[in-house]
């Protein structure tokens, strides 16, 4: 071993050090990068009245999101209603009932959903909710992130109730209770704290989709009555100002970038914070 | 009684998922009728005349990956090892952390600051860079407006990386620590135990996470729409603008006058989710075999 | 022979033949007692395994029985047959048996069996609920109304857990410690009034000041409720119980009156195993 090799593995030891620091740290100031970005060019344009007006007719400058951002509190609140349950209750079958084989069909059925890109997802609704009716609606954007919050709320809650230990389930049983009982009065309440923050994840990231709400909320540039008409959402709004070509819809998709990312970001820190406090791990 | 209501909606996922697939397929049906298998390798799209190929939407979409890939592997795999071999085990946490942050950003803002930022730094530095350097390459020939492959496949990369680096440093820190002692007893330096034991004991997860990365990166569609210009040709520069499938339905798909233009375009979902379907079950096959085994499939 | 115990102070490292035993008289109770739980011919599969064979018995009323033996002979999964908890458990198997009371106990419904017949596992596992809740749990799912408030305080009372908990019903099962969780695991089985106790180990993640205490309460329980305790602890066996029944690999080889089994074991195995020499 010659004293050159020696000294040439140790630079490379320290190259390799460096670098992959510069690589982990590079990518963690992407983050930075994109809210600060964020923050320079939307903070100038959040005001009262983006939160609170409708928007211009085009070509005007001024107006707000007010549609948009109430739009997009309407659907992850049809999102919510619509994939939560499902979510929840097959969690509770995959951990609690399940047989062998059907849970293992059931799993790999839901983790391919999740693998679905939200653009087929959108397809998929538009051809359930759009086409039978032949126009878009709030409710057929709904059904699409209903679909998309499934597969990350089950395996969220399938996770938590698994993590029971198994000597609080025979505690109960052993005074009496049934298989359902124990699960609904003991199991449940002790894995709840994980399972709502798998929930507001799930919610967190619907929120942000873009692709599976064109053909099915579409958009609206009005308020949106009821369940059957277009609707406007945040995400979409700022895809539509970002390639228009005037610069203050420019500034105003910075604006709703901004918020958007707060929520989804503080629902995100907020979240994972609590779960790490649990001291869990989490599959989301 | 629990046990039924509680099976009845885990059944309802087994529904829900059939009944995409069969959507999909039923309602692709005029364009499959029309086009067959040639589907698959003609170039044109022409709503007019009502003849559509694939072609383009295919190229676009493995042209971008395979950009994106370039960069976010090495650049993924670094910063992995960085915070599973390297760092310590606080400041590791931490900085995964953020990075499981950058995964939750929602594909609209990378559009944004695509559009913004990345467009305009690919036309006035990152373009005449390459040119400088490697004008002669085919795939770095022609005008460069911005837009085209090479700048969705920057912003792809950026929204892929986050998904490599958290799945490969789960798959290294599974690695047994006497594997690393092993190596480092017999004089190796920490690199050298990393380069040379770690990795490739853990490089069937690795190779998972790819996977799992490409099979994100195909189906990303507003983040590519935004930067890739929306234009159905093949070209061999990859400052050229483009079309990928998920980009072509995204903007399409309620334009779409007449039955067999929208046919064709769901026949294109269809595509996309057999692509996405394949590549993730291959992902998951790969990181489980390395939690299981080690690295010893090959 | 067997000298009367003064007192409940526990003292390690005695030997088998000084072994102090408690102070009910043999031969005049003996027949006097009534039988709670007849078992007959039991024979218990974990799948293809067999794990109890053949296991005649019959627990006496009102009385402590303890379930010695070392590690592995089956006396928990026996125990556990009691209260049919191996349902839990996949792929096992009960042949023979069982009479509560002279009733068959596959005969009636498990979730009434259970509220007669109730648990102590060998590490406290109270509910992720304030003390109270705890308490209250089992009432609460037989339906009981009323007097939830009193019932609470009497079981606590039962399980003398009652002084030090009284100002802090509200607080978390959690903030109490380990010998104070397991009475109050105790208080929460003897909630709804069992006729039979099952106690699988009970004390063995305790000191030995909280293990007195708990064998106290065995004392003062047993003129209401019948127990049954899966013991390693031969010193708790011999001190606490009335009856002991030795098993070795799934089958039971000497059941008497304690005072009997341990100073005049009839089975040379019994022997063995009471002065050391395995398990």
């Amino acid at each position: 071993m010659s004293q050159a090799r020696l000294i040439w593995r140790r630079v490379l030891n320290a190259l390799m050090l460096t670098l992959t620091g510069v690589a982990a740290f590079g990518v963690v100031s992407i983050l930075f990068l994109i809210l600060g970005y964020l923050i320079w060019n939307g903070g100038r344009s959040l005001n009262w009245d983006f939160l609170t007006h409708l928007p211009k007719p085009v070509g005007e400058s001024g107006g707000g999101m007010a549609n948009a951002i109430v739009g997009s509190l309407k659907l992850l609140f049809l999102a919510a209603v619509l994939g939560l349950p499902v979510g929840l209750l097959a969690g509770v079958y995959l951990a609690e009932f399940g047989g062998k084989v059907f849970t293992f069909v059931i799993r790999y059925t839901t983790d391919l959903l999740n693998g679905v890109p939200s653009i087929v997802i959108g397809i998929f609704a538009y051809s359930l909710a759009v086409l039978p009716v032949k126009h878009f609606s709030a409710f057929a954007g709904g059904v699409a992130l209903g679909i998309m919050v499934i597969p990350i709320t089950v395996r969220s809650t399938e996770e938590f109730l698994r993590a029971v230990p198994g000597t609080l389930r025979e505690g109960a049983m052993a005074l009496g209770a049934s298989q359902w009982r124990t699960i609904a009065t003991v199991v449940l309440p002790a894995a709840s704290g994980g399972i709502i923050t798998g929930m507001l994840l799930s919610l967190a990231r619907v929120a942000g989709e873009t692709a599976p709400l064109l053909f099915t909320a579409f958009s609206n540039r009005y308020w949106s009555q009821g369940w059957a008409q277009p609707i406007a959402s945040l995400p979409v709004m700022i895809y539509t100002y970002a390639i228009a070509p005037y610069d203050d819809w420019h500034r105003q998709a910075w604006a709703a970038g901004l918020i958007l990312l707060g929520l989804v970001l503080l629902a995100n820190v907020g979240c994972r914070l609590v779960l790490s406090r649990k001291g869990m791990t989490r599959s989301v | 009684m629990a046990h039924v209501i509680t099976l009845v909606f885990a059944a309802g996922i087994l529904l829900i998922t059939s009944l995409l697939v069969y959507e999909l397929w039923v309602n692709s049906h005029l364009s499959r009728a029309k086009f067959g298998w040639g589907f698959f390798w003609t170039q044109t799209w022409d709503p007019i005349f009502d003849h559509f190929g694939a072609l383009p939407f295919i190229y676009g979409t493995v042209v971008t990956s395979i950009v994106s890939l370039l960069i976010a592997v090495p650049l993924g795999l670094a910063a992995a090892i960085f915070l599973a071999e390297l760092a310590p085990r606080q400041l590791s946490d931490g900085v995964a952390f953020l990075i499981d942050l950058l995964a939750a950003v929602p594909s609209v803002i990378y559009g944004l600051l695509g559009i913004f930022v990345v467009v305009p730094l690919v036309r006035t530095v990152i373009g005449p860079a390459l040119k400088m350097v490697l004008g002669g390459l085919p795939i770095f020939k022609g005008p460069n407006y911005g837009v085209g492959f090479l700048t969705a496949g920057i912003v792809l990369a950026i929204m892929v990386v986050p998904f490599i680096i958290s799945v490969s440093r789960e798959v290294l820190l599974t690695v047994p620590r006497d594997q690393r002692e092993a190596a480092l007893a017999l004089g190796a330096t920490r690199w050298e135990s990393t380069w040379r034991v770690v990795v490739p004991w853990a490089r069937t997860g690795i190779m998972g996470s790819i996977f799992l990365a490409l099979a994100r990166a195909l189906g990303e569609t507003m983040a590519v729409t935004m930067v890739i210009g929306n234009n159905p040709k093949i070209s061999a520069s990859l400052f050229a603008p483009g079309y990928t499938i998920a980009a072509v339905i995204a903007n399409e798909f309620t334009e779409a006058t007449g039955d067999v233009y929208l046919s064709a375009l769901i026949e294109l979902g269809l595509v996309l989710f057999l692509l996405t379907f394949i590549l993730n079950g291959l992902a998951r096959l790969l990181i489980v075999a390395t939690e299981r085994g080690g690295g010893h499939l090959t | 022979m067997a000298s009367a115990s003064q007192g409940n102070s526990p003292t390690a490292g005695q030997i088998a033949r000084q072994i102090t035993v408690s102070e009910k008289t043999p031969a005049a109770s003996e027949k006097e007692t009534s039988v709670r739980f007849e078992i007959s011919d039991l024979n218990f599969y974990y799948g293809s395994k067999q794990a109890v064979f053949g296991l005649n018995l019959k627990i006496p009323k009102n009385k402590v029985t303890a379930l010695i033996g070392p590690s592995g002979c089956g006396k928990s999964t026996f125990l556990r047959t009691l209260n049919r908890m191996n349902e839990t458990i996949r792929n096992t198997r009960v042949v023979g048996k069982i009479l509560l009371d002279g009733q068959d106990i596959l005969q009636i419904d498990v979730v009434k069996l259970r509220r007669r017949v109730g648990m102590v596992f060998q590490r406290p596992n109270p509910f992720p609920k304030s003390i109270y809740d705890n308490v209250a749990y089992g009432l609460r799912i037989n339906g009981y109304s009323g007097r939830l408030n009193d019932l609470v305080e009497h079981s606590l009372k039962r399980a003398a857990l009652w002084d030090e908990v009284k100002d802090a019903l509200h607080k978390s099962a959690f903030a109490l410690s380990g010998g104070q969780q397991q009475r109050l695991c105790i208080a929460r089985a003897l909630a709804v009034d069992p006729e039979v106790l099952l106690m699988d180990e009970p004390c063995s993640a305790l000191d030995p000041v909280t293990t007195a205490k708990i064998e106290e309460l065995m004392f003062q329980l047993k003129d209401s409720c019948t127990m049954a305790i899966v013991t390693h602890n031969m010193q708790q066996a011999a001190r606490a119980s009335d009856f002991t029944a030795f098993m070795l690999d799934g089958k039971l080889i000497e059941h008497n009156e304690t005072s009997q089994l341990f100073t005049t074991p009839q089975d040379p195995r019994t022997e063995a195993y009471i002065t050391g020499r395995f398990g």
